[in-house]
C-alpha cells in the first residue's frame, strides 16, 4: 500500500537543501590549496618592532565605535596578564619576557583566514570571505550560538553580553566597512608608530617577510607565522623568537581546519536539512495513507 | 608641431632640474627641523638637527646613502658604493606619509631595479624605527611623550587624562 515512490517525492524538495549543502562541503573539501583570492590584501606584522604602545588598541577602539575601555589605552597595567580578544576590544597587545630577549610584544586580532573555521561552522551563514581578503559577518543573522567561537584556532569571536535579546558575535573585520573596502590599510596599521604593520597584496608580503628574513637571519626565525597555518592567514608574523614563546601555537596544522571538523560540523546542516526531508516525509506516508485509503473507498464504490 | 612638443618638454625638465637644485642643492644643513607628521594627535617635535650631526658625525647612519656618506650595509653597498650625494636627502622626499594607499602600493611595487626598495617603510615609521632604535641603543629618550606631547584629540582617542575612564578608582598620572 505504501507508495514509496511518492515517499521519495516528497523528501526530494527538502532533500534538495541537503544536497546542496552536500556539494558546498565537497568543493570545501577539495579547497585544501586555495591560496585564497588572488588580489587578496594582508598585514605582514613584524612582531620586532612592536613596542607595546597600544596605540593600536586606540585606533581600534576609535575607528570600530567599541565602548569605553576599562583603563585608558596608555596604561601599561594591563600587561600584567596575557589578554584575549573581547567584544569590547578586537585586538590585544600582550606582553613576553623572554630569556635573553628584550621585552616582546605581540598584537593579536581575527587573522582573516584564507579557509576560516568560523564560516565554515556557523549554520546560518552569517560569515564571508571578501574578496579583498577580509573575513566579515554579518549580525543580523547571527543567533548567538557560538559555534565559531568554538572553531576558531586563534580563540578571537568574542560574545557580546550587551544584549541579552540580540546575542552577538564579535571580532576584528579587518575595518573592511570603512577602509579595506575602499583600498585603505586598517586604523591600527595606519596609526602604528613603528610600522610593525605592512599593509599590501598577501602575495607580496609573503616574498617581503622571505627577504626580511634572508637579509637578517640572526634577527628572525625562518618562518612566516599564517604563510601556511590552517591553510594560510591574510595576516601573517615575523618573530624573532619561537612563535610559542609568544603566545602562538607553533604546532598549527597547514590544513584548514574545516578538513578534520567537516564530519563533525558536517552534521549540523545535515540534521538541519534531513529532519525536515525525513519528517516531511513521514508526514506525507501517514497522510498519503488516509487519503489513499479515502480516495480507494471511494473508487471502490464508483466501481461497484 | 613637433618642435613645439619637444621645446616644452625642454622647458619643463629645466624648470623641475631648477626646482629640484633649489631645494636640495640651495638650502644649507638645517640646525633645526620641525617634524609634524603626526600632528592629529601630538604637538609637533623641533628636532636638534645640529646636536645629533655633533653626536653622530655620521650622516649615513640616518640618511643611508643619500649624503654620499660611506654605507656600511653589505645590500645597501652593492648599488650605492659610490653612488654619490643624491639630490634628495630629506626624510620625507624617500619615505611616503602614506604608504599603503593603491597608489603607494602600486609605485613601490613598479620601481625599477624592483630590489632592496620594495621593503621600504612609511616616514612615520622611518622616524620611529630610525629615532626610538637608535635611542634604545645609545640611552636617548624612549618615552612617546619625551619627544611629542599627545594633544587633547590623542587624549581622546587614547582616553587618558581628562578623558579617562570614569570607572578609574584614582585619576592616573600621565606618564611617557
Ligand atoms: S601601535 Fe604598533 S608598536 Fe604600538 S603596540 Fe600596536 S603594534 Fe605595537
Ligand atoms: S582567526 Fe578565527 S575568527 Fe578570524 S577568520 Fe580565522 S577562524 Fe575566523
Amino acid at each position: 500500500m505504501i507508495d514509496r515512490r511518492d515517499f521519495l517525492k516528497g523528501c526530494l524538495a527538502c532533500g534538495v537543501t541537503a544536497a546542496s549543502i552536500g556539494v558546498v562541503g565537497k568543493n570545501a573539501l577539495a579547497a585544501g590549496s586555495f591560496e585564497g583570492y588572488p588580489d587578496a590584501m594582508g598585514v605582514l606584522v613584524d612582531l620586532t618592532r612592536c613596542v607595546g604602545c597600544r596605540s593600536c588598541e586606540a585606533a581600534c577602539n576609535n575607528e570600530q565605535k567599541l565602548p569605553d575601555p576599562d583603563l585608558p589605552f596608555d596604561d601599561q597595567s594591563v600587561f600584567k596578564e596575557e589578554r584575549r580578544t573581547t567584544a569590547k576590544a578586537y585586538t590585544v597587545v600582550n606582553k613576553y619576557e623572554v630569556a635573553d630577549k628584550d621585552t616582546l610584544f605581540r598584537k593579536m586580532q581575527c587573522n582573516h583566514c584564507n579557509e576560516p573555521a568560523c564560516l565554515t561552522s556557523c549554520f546560518v551563514n552569517a560569515y564571508t570571505k571578501t574578496k579583498e581578503g577580509a573575513v566579515i559577518y554579518n549580525s543580523k543573522v547571527c543567533v548567538g550560538c557560538r559555534n565559531c567561537m568554538i572553531a576558531c584556532p586563534f580563540n578571537i569571536p568574542a560574545y557580546s553580553y550587551s544584549s541579552p535579546t540580540n546575542p552577538l558575535i564579535k571580532k576584528c573585520i579587518f575595518c573592511y566597512e570603512t577602509r579595506l573596502k575602499n583600498g585603505r590599510p586598517p586604523a591600527c596599521v595606519e596609526i602604528c608608530p613603528q610600522q610593525v604593520m605592512t599593509f599590501g597584496h598577501r602575495s607580496d608580503l609573503i616574498e617581503m617577510g622571505h627577504e626580511r628574513i634572508k637579509n637578517d637571519p640572526s634577527k628572525y626565525v625562518s618562518k612566516i607565522y599564517g604563510e601556511k597555518e590552517v591553510g594560510g592567514t591574510s595576516w601573517m608574523y615575523l618573530s624573532s623568537v619561537d612563535f610559542d614563546k609568544i603566545g602562538l601555537d607553533n604546532h598549527m596544522q597547514n590544513e584548514p581546519i574545516i578538513s578534520n571538523v567537516k564530519d563533525f560540523l558536517g552534521m549540523v546542516p545535515m540534521v538541519l536539512s534531513i529532519w525536515p526531508a525525513l519528517f516531511t516525509g513521514i508526514h506525507l506516508l501517514a497522510t498519503k495513507n488516509k487519503g489513499e485509503h479515502g480516495d480507494h473507498d471511494h473508487k471502490e464504490g464508483d466501481q461497484q | 608641431m613637433h618642435a613645439v612638443k619637444r621645446q616644452l618638454v625642454m622647458a619643463l625638465m629645466g624648470a623641475l632640474v631648477l626646482l629640484v637644485s633649489n631645494v636640495c642643492f640651495g638650502t644649507s644643513i638645517p640646525d633645526k627641523i620641525t617634524i609634524n607628521s603626526i600632528q592629529k594627535y601630538y604637538d609637533g617635535v623641533s628636532f636638534n638637527h645640529a646636536a645629533h650631526i655633533n653626536n653622530l658625525k655620521d650622516c649615513g647612519l640616518c640618511h643611508h646613502h643619500t649624503t654620499g656618506a660611506q654605507v656600511s650595509d653589505p645590500n645597501c653597498i652593492r648599488c650605492h658604493k659610490n653612488s654619490g650625494a643624491q639630490a634628495v636627502v630629506s626624510c620625507k622626499g624617500c619615505h611616503a606619509a602614506e604608504p599603503f594607499t593603491p597608489e603607494a602600493l602600486k609605485r613601490q611595487k613598479d620601481q625599477f631595479p624592483p630590489i632592496y626598495h620594495m621593503d621600504k617603510v612609511g616616514l612615520k615609521g622611518s622616524y620611529h624605527l630610525g629615532c626610538l632604535g637608535c635611542h634604545k641603543k645609545m640611552g636617548g629618550p624612549t618615552g612617546c611623550q619625551d619627544c611629542h606631547k599627545r594633544n587633547v584629540s590623542g587624549d581622546v582617542i587614547f582616553h587618558s587624562n581628562i578623558y579617562a575612564p570614569k570607572t578609574t578608582a584614582e585619576p592616573k598620572q600621565s606618564h611617557h
